[in-house]
Formats: structure tokens, sequence, C-alpha cells
């Protein structure tokens, strides 16, 4: 038994995904079916945060979605997140801080950090430390996390006052 | 001598000491890096595993048929389907691939199929009717000795009895305690996964995640019936290990799955049976008592230990050397009578984990030097600084320290360093966070301090070696080492090194496999960047020394007059300058396999010189308590370690905060629950490790930098220590808090408002 076909929006393109199964989680659809490896699993329950992705700039864990209910949203997973000019400022300040250990984690966390900073650029380290509580790391206790988030913002206030 | 060019440096890539970024930095941030889970191929097929729902139990039958008729299965294998060896092991060969006529731990593997589909892997596993006759678990570690062994080698694994000293010692003052450490997991974010290509000659590909690629290797080979060279194991990106990749799990099966369809076959265990999957941290029952003079001199530890190994060996043998050799912490001890035992359950197999055995007997000895400081009225931390061991000094097992142990110091400074700590105003930074359950009046703050030490490399005569080769052509050094990176750093550190060596700018790190390199031992005791990182430092060195023979020998030079710097090569007198690129159009290669000072056996007593080097840390911690609801928010943690010397900042600092925030995890919250030999919590809803909100500061008072001996730029391995005192101080600290014994842990809430025998 396979579902009718249906699209998804992912970065901007739409995918369509013919030949599913019924029940399949946005996760398996886009790791397995759509080639978007990047959304990692590891709970399949949300509590890691490991598959967080974006759907209409809400996170969300896209192990807890079901696939055909994504259909008409704008999904964003995190290859969207690079633009033309390569790394995003999250990606670049998690590398510059040693943020990135294991990397497992790193995915969901830069995706959950960009949407936090996309509607507070400014935040205080509880905004920052509660806004990442849904993002399991089991490598680095989060120190050069929050100091990559503190980095970025840096980077944006800057931006934003030289403008 | 203006002229002369030797110290100049041009080149920007980071070298030793420096803040390196990370080589895989871009595509793990990009999402771009595979892991072992990210594996694919066109034709590949989808395994899985049935394992048994109950800890002990006969099998009387196994019927496949019905699993086999389901649509897309490709294969259904039991134990008589293991082609070589059935069983496998770390230390002992004692675990069954697939199981056999018993079963000794619930979740142990007893079927494997492959299929087109997942699902129709679930189908199958679920059509696959296995008759077990259920027996009674032997789960209880303190009377496993005396039932009938569960398993042909017996309910003891290893006792070590260790007497050093006069044993008729006795002290002024003498202090007691019973303490229990529950089993943790390392609880890695990426789950065991892998992919086996079987070849058209027979041989077989496995690309997996993992500590050991030899190692597995060589396991993996024998239990398929060929020789080594036909099993080629390549490092797939590992999401986390922390012991737990030590073992194999899925190896063995997906290589039999991949052989039996011929296609290749991928497996992915889920979270709740990768908590079936691995080993954990041994839980611990140990009883102590300490004896000091009535001035706070130690004269004598007496100590019991037992340790759950669970149901199978694994690396238990090695576990409880470091925890009885370590059991007294890093403190001048003459006389020691320590009775080490980790026995076999039908509970969970235990093994590896960040720590190995230090971390259990840390949280005790600690405990014992803060009763002792009592008893004395001593300040706990003159307690420590009083007894610190200090080179030349012996340990428990009569070996010498002739390296360097600048305990004093570690004490010093972490005890010495100003606290940041504020008290909180946000409810949301109270215990209990932002369930906002905490009344401020119930909330009481405590301070104390930790102390531990462990063993760096493997121990006992082990002949622990690691193999690495450069190949130096047209500028650009290439690094193979099989060293499995899994997330601590050896790619970013092999790199600075070899740029140091060789003042290169451009390193390549090759693929870690057994197919092109000998091995590099395991990741695991702090080792590898000490071992396979004096390897590649050997291998360079190796290479310059060849490159400027050649370049002395071409330009009629003293090879003496010449030095490598910065992409040149030149002579001291400033008369040769040679482009290294230009240099090195015809390569040169060097090949290096690296072993540290040689180590013997423990003897009877458990003496010897067993060990090569250790490593010390220090933990204060600050925690707020709820003695209403019982519920703990660790404040504030401040950490002194002794390090050897820092070859990168960053990495440094983050295997500090990573290890600690482990630590805290088995202070407060995380156990894996075990009853009647099942677990109870195999999942991340119920198996908690700290987030963002858990985890406190980490203050790093001091890195405290003494060249070892012995070590490649005299550094020591850093990733354990973390994990073993930040336990012992937080556990410390609410009892501080909160005036209870609190003897076990994690601390949990009703240790708390309901302590036994103290309600």
């Amino acid at each position: 038994m396979s579902t009718d076909p249906y699209l998804l929006r992912v970065n901007g393109t739409d995918h369509r995904v013919g030949d599913g199964r019924p029940g399949e989680s946005l996760l398996w659809v886009l790791r397995e079916r759509l080639g978007f490896h990047g959304s990692k699993n590891a709970c399949e329950e949300g509590e890691c945060g490991s598959c967080t992705v974006l759907l209409d700039g809400q996170t969300v864990c896209s192990c807890l979605v079901l696939a055909e209910s994504a259909t008409g949203c704008e999904i964003t997973t995190i290859e969207g997140v690079a633009g033309d000019e390569g790394l995003s400022d999250v990606q670049q300040a998690f590398i510059d801080t040693g943020a990135v250990q294991c990397g497992f984690c790193t995915p969901g966390l830069i995706v959950s950090i960009g949407a936090l900073l996309d509607a507070d650029p400014d935040p205080d380290d509880l905004t920052v430390r509660e806004a990442i509580s849904g993002n399991l790391c089991r490598c680095t206790g989060y120190g050069r996390i929050l100091e990559a988030v503190n980095v970025a913002a840096a980077g944006r206030r800057n931006e934003g006052s030289a403008a | 001598m203006t002229e002369t060019r030797v110290a100049a440096r041009t080149g920007t890539a980071p070298r030793i000491g420096e803040s390196a970024r990370r080589p895989d930095g871009a595509p793990k941030t990009s999402g771009s890096f595979a892991f072992s889970s990210d594996l694919w191929h066109d034709r590949m097929l989808w395994g899985g595993t049935l394992r048994s729902p109950h800890p002990s139990a006969r099998i009387r039958s196994i019927q496949i048929g019905a699993a086999v008729a389901v649509t897309g299965v490709h294969a259904v294998l039991l134990h008589d389907d293991v082609p070589g060896q059935k069983e496998f092991g770390l230390e002992h060969r004692d675990q069954p691939v697939l199981a056999g006529d018993i079963v000794r731990y619930e979740g142990e593997p007893v079927a494997i199929v492959a299929a087109d589909h997942p699902e129709a892997v679930r189908m199958a596993l679920e059509a696959i009717v296995v008759d077990y006759e259920v027996l009674a678990p032997a789960v209880d570690p303190m009377t496993v000795e005396e039932v009938e062994p569960i398993h042909p080698d017996g309910n003891l694994i290893r006792r070590i009895h260790l007497r050093h000293g006069d044993q008729d010692v006795v002290g002024d003052v003498q202090v007691e305690g019973t303490y229990e450490v529950a089993m943790q997991d390392q609880a890695f974010l990426g789950p065991e996964s892998g992919m086996a290509v079987p070849a058209d000659d027979g041989s077989i590909d496995l690309y997996v995640a993992t500590q050991w690629l030899h190692s597995d290797r060589d396991q993996v080979a024998d239990c398929l019936g060929l020789e080594p060279g036909s099993v080629r194991l390549t490092l797939a990106g590992v999401g986390g290990a922390f012991g737990a990749r030590e073992d194999l799990s899925l190896h063995v099966h997906l290589c039999m799955l991949a052989q039996h369809t011929d296609r290749p076959v991928k497996m992915v265990y889920s979270r709740e049976e990768s908590f079936h999957g691995h080993v954990h941290r041994h839980p611990a029952q140990m009883w102590y008592r300490h004896h000091a003079t009535s001035d706070g001199i130690l004269v004598r530890v007496e100590a019991r230990l037992v340790l759950d190994g669970g149901a199978y060996a694994s690396s238990s043998s090695a576990v409880i050397a470091n925890a009885t050799c370590f059991a007294a912490g890093p403190y001048r001890v003459p006389s020691a009578d320590i009775d080490g035992a980790v026995v076999r359950t039908n509970n969970p197999p235990c093994g590896a984990m960040r720590g190995f055995g230090a971390v259990q007997t840390c949280y005790a000895h600690e405990a014992q030097m803060d009763k002792l400081a009592n008893a004395l009225g001593m300040n706990p931390i003159e307690l420590r600084l009083h007894n610190a061991l200090e080179p030349g000094d012996e340990l428990l097992t009569g070996q010498t320290i002739t390296g360097t142990a600048p305990v004093a110091e570690v004490i010093r400074s972490c005890a010495e360093h100003p606290s940041a700590a504020a008290i909180a105003l946000d409810p949301m930074e109270l215990p209990g966070g932002a369930g906002r359950t905490a009344d401020p009046e119930h909330v009481v703050r405590g301070e104390a301090f930790a102390l531990g030490f462990k063993n760096l490399m493997f121990s006992e005569g082990f002949d622990d070696s690691s193999e690495a080769a450069c190949r130096l052509e047209d500028g650009v050094a290439t690094i193979t080492s099989a060293c499995a990176e899994v997330g601590q750093g050896f790619v970013t550190v092999a790199q600075q090194i070899t740029r140091e060596v060789l003042g290169v700018e451009e390193v390549v790190m090759a693929p870690a496999t057994t197919a092109t390199v000998g091995s590099a031992g395991s990741t695991s005791a702090s080792r590898q960047t000490w071992m396979s990182g004096g390897a590649v430092k050997e291998a360079c060195e190796q290479v310059r020394v060849q490159l400027l023979e050649r370049v002395a020998a071409q330009q009629g030079a003293d090879v003496s007059d010449l030095v490598l710097v910065d992409g040149r090569i030149v002579s001291l007198a400033g008369d040769l300058d040679v482009d290294l690129a230009e240099a090195t159009s015809e390569p040169v290669e060097a090949d290096v396999v690296f072993r540290h000072a040689q180590t013997w056996p423990l003897d009877d007593d458990g003496q010897g010189n067993a060990h090569v080097s250790f490593a010390f840390s220090a933990h204060r911690a600050i925690v707020d308590v709820d003695t209403g609801l019982g519920l703990v928010k660790v404040v504030e943690l401040t950490t002194s370690q002794d390090v050897g010397r820092v070859l990168n900042p960053m990495q440094v600092v983050g295997q500090l905060e990573g290890g600690a925030a482990q630590g805290v995890g088995l202070a407060v919250m995380e156990e894996v629950l075990v009853v009647d030999g099942r677990i109870r919590n195999a999942s991340f809803t119920d198996y908690l490790v700290p987030t963002a909100l858990d985890m406190p500061p980490v203050e790093i008072a001091a890195l405290i930098e003494q060249a070892e001996p012995g070590a490649p730029f005299g550094a020591k391995g850093i990733g354990e220590p973390p994990s073993i005192s930040s336990t012992a101080a937080v556990a410390a600290a609410i009892r501080v808090a909160t005036g209870l014994d609190l003897p076990r842990v994690p601390v949990r809430p009703t240790d708390i408002v309901f302590p036994e025998g103290e309600a």
C-alpha cells in the first residue's frame, strides 16, 4: 500500500513524493526519500532535537511531523541554511568557537539558533538556554554552543549598527 | 648573521598550542558530513535484529517460516548461520553473535533479518516465533558468585585483591561508608549504524561508527570465518562514542546479511535498541574504611568494590583494574587492602564509559575524604593538600610516579578560583527550572570540592601501539591513520602536529580504514593524542629528516646546516633556499609504529608497574537544592586539570565542558533503571541527559601545564578526567546543602526528601 503522490516544498524547491508508505514521518521522507540527510534521527520521539527543521519559519521536530501534513508548508532544512555566499553566520560561529565535536546535534542546533536569532537578535543567556533546551548535545556540555550564539548575535548587532 | 631565517614564520595555518578549527567543521555544520546512519547504496537492503524479551531464558525452538514469507524479505539468519567463531568479545570472546540455546540478558540478539524496506524488516521480526523457557534471572551482583553459573566462564569475571604496605596499621581516626553508583548510559546521539558491502571475491567492506577499527576487524573476520585481510573496515561518521562503541554491535550481523544476500545491507538502531545494543557504565557497590592520624595524614584505606558486569565480559576486567588501582584517589596511602570484583549477572552488559572504573571509586573516595575532614575537624581542601600525591610517591600498586603529578597545583588553583555564582533571581534558574515549582524559601545552597585521577592509555602489559604514515608531495602532507575520530578532535590535532613538524600549510587527512594502514589502537583511555599524535609526530619527523638528507645530497650541502621552515628548505648560513613544493615533486614518505613505555601485569597482590601515566583533575561545585521537592540545580562548576601541555586550547575547553556535563548527569539525573534484569527507561523521554538549562557554566580555573616525559610535545590525554571528579563534586555539594549522607548517585529527589533512616 502506498500513498497518493504529494508535494513537499523543501528549501524553496518542490519535491514530489511518490510511492510513499502511509504514516511516514517528515524526517524519514526528507532523509530516505528526498536525500536530505542533514536532519538527524537520534530518538524519534521529539526529545533530542537532532531532526529540527523549520516549518513555515517555526522550529519543529521533523520526526513528529507526518510527512503528508507538511504539504503546502515551506520546509527549511540544514541544507537550506547556508546561502549563496557560503555558510551562515551561525554555522561559521560554530566552527570558530569549537561548538562542533561529533557534530550529530549540530544541524538541529543551527536550525534552532538561526530561528532564535531571526526572532530575537539580542537574546539573554537564559533565553538562549531555553531556546536550545530541546536540542540535546552529548559532547560539548553546551559551553561552546552558547559562545557560538554570542558570537553570531554580536555579529548581527555589529552589522545592524553599521547599517 | 642578519640573513638567518630559521625562526621566521610566515605560514598562517595554526600549529601546536593554537585554537585550530576542525577540518570537518564545514561539512558538519552544513549537514553534508556523512554519519554512519547516512550511508546509502542504490542496491541496499535494510537490516534488523530480533532481541530477547527475557533477561534469562532457554530457547526451545525458533520458527522463521512466516518471517521468510513476508514480502520483501531477503534473509532471516540465526545462531547456526554464523559462519565462523560463534562468539566475540573485546577481551574475552564470551558473547554470542546470535544467541544459541540460552539468552542471558534482555535485548540479546536472537535473529537478524534483511529486507527491502524497514517496515518489511519490522514485519518479519514480528513474524519470527521463538519458544522460550523463561528462567529466573540472576540479577544481584552481591550474591551472584554463590549461585549457579549463568555462563560456562562462571559468574566471577575478575577479582583483584590489592594489598599494599603494612597490613596491621590502624589509624587514630577512622571513617567508614558504603556507596553506590547506578548504571549510566553513554547516550551518544548518533545511534549504532553502518553498512556492509560484499565484494565479488568473497571479501567484504564494512562502513561503521566505531572506536577501534582493527579490533573490530579481527573479531568480525573470526566470526565470518575469513582472513583479516578479507574484511575491510572503514570509519563512517561517528556520532559520539564515550566508550559505547568499543564493543561490536551490529558489525557481524551486517556482514552476515550482506554475504547471504550478496547485496549491500544497512542497519540503524532505534534509540530503544541502542540502549540494549551497547554496554553501559558498571553499577558499583562500594564499602570503604579510611584510617588517618589525628593530624590528618592518611595511613590506610580498606575497600570492597563490587561492579556489576552484566551478562558478558566486554572490558570488565580492565574496568575493575582501574577501580581497584585508583580506589583511594590521588593521595599518598602507605597501606591498603582493596578487594575489587566484577561479576557476571543477567543484567545488561557493562563495559567502557569515559572514566572507566575511576568514576565510581572517585565518588566514593571523595565522600570518604569529606567524611574524614569532618571527623578531624579539618578543612577538606587542607586535608587533600596534606595527602596529595607528588612525583616520586608510590601508588597503591607500589608503582612510583616517575612523570608529572601536579596534584597540589590542581587542588589550589581550583579551590582558590573566585566564584561568579550569583543568587538565582529568575524562577527559571531555581531548582525545577521551567516547571517553576521551587519555593525560594526551601532552597539552600551548597559548595564542595572533589579531586580525581586515572591512568592514560592501556595498562597491565598490553602491547599498545599506533601506526601512522606521512606522505609529503608537492608541498602537501597527507596523514594516514586508522585513529577513530569520534568528535574528540584528533583530526585537528594531527594537522597541527604535521604543520608544526613540517612547516607545511596544507595537511590532508586520509580516510581511516584497515585497508591502508595498521592499527591505531582504540579511541579510548584518553590515549589518541599521545599514541596516534605520537605516531604522526614521528612519521613527520622521519619525513623531515629524509627530505633534508635528499636536498643536502642534491645541493651538495651539509644536512646539519639545513632546516625546514614555512614551506622552504633553507641553510643556516643563508646560502640555500629551496621551495618545499619543488623539493617534494618526488614524494617523501614514512610509516611509523609508535609505542608508549612498557607496563607490566599486576601480581597476586595487585602490585606492579602497570600504568604509563596519570592525569589529575579537580572540580568545585555550587548547587541550589529545593529541600521540599528534592530538586537540584547545579549553579556553577569550576575545574582545574593537569593536561601536560595544551595543543589546542579551544578543543581542551570543549573536552572539559563536555566531560563535566556527563558528570553532572550522573550526579543528578542519569540512571539506566534496571528492574529484574529489564531496562525500564530505554528512551530519551525517560533516560534524562543534561540540557542547556541543566548545565551550569564551567569555569576553567587553570590548565596546569607541566610537560609529560614521553608524550608528544608533553601533552597528556584530557578526555576522561572531566567526567571523574565532576560527579563527586556535585554530590558533595548537595551533601553540604542538605546535611544528608547521600551515599548513592544519581541523587534522586526522593533521596533528598525521604532519606533512608534520616527522615
